[in-house]
């Protein structure tokens, strides 16, 4: 009795919670028995990984997002950001050949810049946010459109293209395979196991929670909000270069439309997931099944022509209420006070 | 201001160049305006107006050419209006971001005496442009199909990554699909990919893993044409006489093209340098002694290996 007393104020109680955790599980089932109906070749060992490797991307964003929105931020700066680390990256790369040759040493290269400008892009929006006390929406908006400019201004309005030597050392980050996984799975996978252990077997991840459910409440126990908030900022950062540093082998180039609604996936996917968009509760698995949710609902647009491709948004929307109304329905709230 | 309005009515009684004698001892001012460049097409035409710019300037000193670009409808609309108010342009070329919101601002410059030569995206209105060049999307579906039907036979099948909803992709896929007709070839599905690369990589997976029998596919862009290189390249089905068209002319594209890729043996053009042909048209206006006003569409070329090089511009960002 007295557990679960204790567990009552953070958790809620535990039948819901149980229902939350299906939810999206429930929705990515059901998805699938929806696409292996219109054509079997949906489950063919192909299929699945493609829409595994495709669902890392924004699966990795989704993970640093949802420390954000679990300590009340919102990052709207993450596409922008993934597309200037993508055109830098590229940049850096192409001069680094003549002095370091098109061998690992480049490519090593790129990717350490990659983690240190998404680390910084992170720290600005953060320390913007905490010291400089604006707005989440506000700042990421604007370093969102500072992003995006800058990228189309390092392009000078057209592509980065990474220089065709490098392309096939850095090329097999996307396409070889480990273990029957391609790598950008198993990032994918590290990432969330890392993400989950630090959001939920971490005093970061309870300061995270406690910061969203109450700022003041968490400032009165000792907790330092802004420096905990500026990390959740910098982690998202490096989610997102980790991200570019999967995405960038896929193409080799970016431009000015390369990661254009990624952080509204991203949130959807946090959302989807059962991460409460005002804070306080977050949950990693949720995302990573927002993420493989959002990856398949396209996946099975592309395999059936029963819809018309005009109404493939009109599908994405319904499919991503559905989704959440499905762990946040009455129906399960009934069932909570019932019991 | 008398100036001006002897050239309102010179230009509405259609006989222009007559005017070029009216302005022999003072600059004859062009403005020049289109949407800022944020993809690669938009700058390949950004890249194309600054060359004209300085051929044109070389070539006739009393010429002043006033490069701007907007960054959406209203900013361009404003940018025409200081053009008329600060600059007081003779000459107006311009590529309309829409086409809506910006036929009454075009139309208060040609009230203001100044020729109007519209480029690629025509006015709602019909007769406010003096001057109209433009691509031709309709004849880029119909000679992409029409070497679809050179290279294929009954029963092949090819599938279709179409760009961006928009008129443009409609007058495209409508014409290729009214090409094919009757040919004997399938069209397995088309899907939009955006002119985009990853959409194009991300369509084309799928195709793959749906249609265990492809021939041909139609990118329809160079952007999205790479992703669907890409993807076929991943999975090892670019053999078998597999080929890919795209549109557009991408400099790569056509290096490659000239290089003699097989994959993707041709492109057809949609050039950005169209605006280049707006400009040199405009200046004729005033310093040829032939009529230039009327309709100047652009053929929809077959980029092939033969001729691919006199395409090439590597120095263009497109």
């Amino acid at each position: 009795m007295s557990e679960n007393a204790a567990a009552q104020p953070t958790k809620k109680s535990w039948p819901e919670i149980d229902f939350k955790t299906l939810g999206p599980a429930i929705a990515l089932l059901i998805l699938c028995i929806i696409g292996y109906s219109l054509n079997s070749a949906f489950l063919s060992e192909g299929n699945v990984t493609n829409l595994l490797t495709r669902s890392a991307f924004i699966g990795i964003i989704a993970i640093g997002a949802t420390f954000v929105i679990t300590a009340g931020g919102i990052d709207l700066s993450v596409g922008s950001m993934a597309a200037v680390i993508a055109g830098l990256m590229i940049i850096i790369m192409n001069n680094a050949v003549d002095t370091f040759g098109s061998g690992v040493a480049t490519v090593l290269i790129g990717c350490g810049c990659s983690i240190i400008l998404g680390i910084g892009a992170g720290w600005i929006n953060g320390v913007l946010t905490t010291k400089g006390k604006i707005e989440a929406f506000i700042v990421t908006l604007g370093t969102m459109g500072i992003y995006r400019s800058l990228v189309t201004y390092f392009a000078d309005g057209g592509t980065l293209s990474l220089d065709f030597a490098i392309r096939g050392t850095y090329r097999p980050v996307y396409y070889e395979s480990f273990f029957g996984l391609p790598i950008p799975v198993w990032v994918f996978i590290a990432v969330s196991i890392v993400g989950w252990v630090l959001l939920n077997r971490t005093a970061f991840g309870r300061f995270c929670t406690a910061i969203g459910s109450s700022e003041a409440v968490a400032k009165y126990s000792a907790i330092n909000v802004d420096r905990i908030k500026t990390y959740t900022y910098i982690i998202q950062g490096l989610c997102v270069a980790l991200a570019t540093i999967i995405y960038v082998p896929r193409l080799g180039s970016a431009s000015g439309s390369t990661g254009v609604l990624w952080e509204l996936e991203a949130i959807a996917a946090v959302i989807i997931g059962g991460t409460v968009l005002k804070g306080g509760y977050g949950r990693i698995g949720g995302t990573i099944l927002g993420a493989l949710i959002l990856t398949t609902i396209g996946n099975i647009l592309n395999f059936t022509d029963l819809i018309s491709n005009y109404l493939n948004g009109t599908m994405q929307g319904l499919i991503i209420i559905i989704a959440v109304w499905l762990q946040r329905g009455s129906w399960g709230k009934n069932k909570k006070t019932k019991t | 201001m008398n100036l001006t309005k002897t050239m309102l009515s010179l230009a509405v009684g259609g006989a222009i160049a007559l005017s070029s004698s009216a302005f022999a001892d003072d600059k004859i001012k062009i403005g020049v305006s289109y949407p800022t460049p944020t993809h690669a097409w938009a700058a390949g035409m950004n890249w194309h107006a600054e060359q004209a710019e300085k051929r044109l300037e070389a070539l006739y000193p009393d010429v002043d050419l006033i490069l701007v670009n907007s960054p959406d409808p209203s900013a361009q609309a404003s940018a025409l209006e200081d053009l008329v108010s600060v600059s007081q342009i003779d000459a107006l070329v311009v590529l309309p971001f829409e086409s809506e919101p910006l036929t009454d601002p075009v139309l208060n410059v040609k009230k203001s005496g100044a020729l109007i030569t519209v480029v690629d995206r025509g006015l709602s209105q019909p007769g406010i442009e003096d001057i109209y060049v433009a691509g031709n999307n309709p004849e880029l579906g119909r000679v992409s199909a029409q070497y679809m039907k050179g290279r294929l036979s009954d029963g092949d099948n090819i599938v279709i990554l179409r760009g961006i909803p928009t008129t443009i992709d409609n007058e495209r896929f409508d014409a290729f699909m009214a090409e094919i007709e009757g040919s004997g070839i399938n069209v397995l599905d088309h899907k939009h990919a955006n002119w985009n690369r990853d959409d194009g990589f991300e369509v084309m997976q799928d195709f793959l893993s749906r249609f265990p029998d492809i021939d041909a596919v139609w990118a329809q862009d160079d952007d999205i044409a790479i992703g669907v290189v890409a993807a076929l390249e991943q999975a090892g089905r670019t053999g078998d006489g597999m080929f890919v068209v795209g549109g557009a002319g991408m400099k790569e594209t056509i290096k490659s093209i000239a290089d003699g890729n097989e994959l993707q043996p041709v492109d057809v053009l949609y050039p950005p340098a169209m605006i280049a042909t707006a400009m040199d048209v405009t200046v004729a206006a005033f310093k040829s002694n032939g009529p230039v006003a009327g309709r100047y569409i652009l053929g929809a070329t077959l980029i092939t290996q033969e001729n691919a090089m006199q395409f090439y511009f590597p120095d263009s960002p497109f």
